[in-house]
């Protein structure tokens, strides 16, 4: 009798453990980031047409010559792009070199596009079938990665940016060896 | 109501659509199925198991996301040159990591998911015999 007193005791505490469990689990913030596992591996072999006539392309060897660099993924039909084309004109004014990857983006919409939210790239490649955003472990637009001079993935930033990530940023492009 | 007179105003004034929608055709083997139906077959099953980035509740076969249907191109087509399907789960796998496989695999952090049930029945067999063993005794 008095063991099952004690297994009954056990049970309730489990239950009443799992219960504490799902409290926690239900009160922490949803995190729907996916992180790439690609931070610290060397980019994808690619080579992008230009998203617009007046300015280069993407390749891989654009991207391993020694400078690192941010690239930002993006597409003129992401509203928080727009919302972040303050922040890569700060990132731009303080010295970094930015390229762009354009998702599934028709040429005359990317220069509409910077036309009206300013060009802080200095290359923009088309990326018509998401296949190097694939490559990258990119899950939207917007996302900016951290480049290496080597051609290696440092950090990634997922979702726009705020003016509180520009110094972050900063930071991890000059560990990058800026 | 003049609130929302005005939202539709300003939607309706804004320079470029609103919609998060681009307005590139799919991509070549989204929405294409292989010539070869046991590839394809290959294709989909795997398609069945992997998820959607956008829509994460939903397999890439599942969605209409433009993502999920450059992802199946990208199935199809590494299918089609010849990688089997576990390939192809690994190249995405080592680019977003488990969490895009509907596939469990045990790892270090999944294996007690695996022995849990195990030891629940080893549990429960234990008991039974108790109680089966027990019963017995004063017949004896």
């Amino acid at each position: 009798m008095k063991r099952l007193r004690i297994f009954l005791w056990v049970l309730v505490a489990v239950v009443g453990g799992l219960f504490v469990l799902f409290g926690y689990q239900l009160t922490q913030p949803k995190d729907e980031f996916i992180q790439s596992a690609m931070v610290g591996e060397p980019l994808p072999d690619f080579d992008l047409r230009p998203a617009i006539d007046t300015m280069p392309g993407l390749s891989k060897a654009d991207l391993a010559d020694g400078k690192p660099r941010l690239v930002n993924i993006f597409a003129s039909w992401c509203l928080p792009c727009r919302a972040e084309a303050p922040q890569l004109e700060t990132l731009r004014a303080a010295g970094a070199d930015i390229v762009g990857i354009a998702i599934r983006d028709r040429p005359e919409d990317v220069a509409m596009f910077l036309q009206l939210y300013g060009n802080p790239f200095t290359a923009i490649g088309a990326d018509d079938i998401s296949q190097v955003q694939l490559e990258l472990g990119s899950s939207g637009v917007p996302e900016t990665f951290v480049i290496d001079g080597n051609g290696v993935i440092t950090y990634q930033h997922i979702g726009d940016i705020r003016p509180e990530h520009v110094q972050t940023i900063l930071y991890q492009l000059r560990e990058a060896g800026a | 109501m003049r609130r929302l007179l005005l939202v539709t105003a300003l939607v309706l004034s804004s320079p470029m659509p609103l919609a998060a929608q681009d307005s590139l055709p799919p991509a070549p083997y989204a929405y294409q199925q292989l010539d070869d139906p046991e590839l394809e077959a290959k294709a989909t099953d795997l398609m069945h198991t992997l998820r959607c980035l956008k829509c994460q509740s939903q397999s890439i076969a599942d969605s209409d996301a433009p993502m999920a249907g450059d992802m199946r191109h990208q199935v199809r087509t590494r299918i089609a040159a010849g990688e089997s399907p576990a390939e192809v789960r690994q190249w995405l796998v080592d680019r977003y990591g488990e969490y895009v496989s509907y596939q469990p695999r045990v790892t270090a952090s999944t294996w007690p998911l695996f022995v849990a049930p195990l030891l629940v029945l080893l549990l429960a067999a234990f008991i039974l015999r108790g109680r089966l063993v027990k019963r017995k005794e004063p017949g004896k």
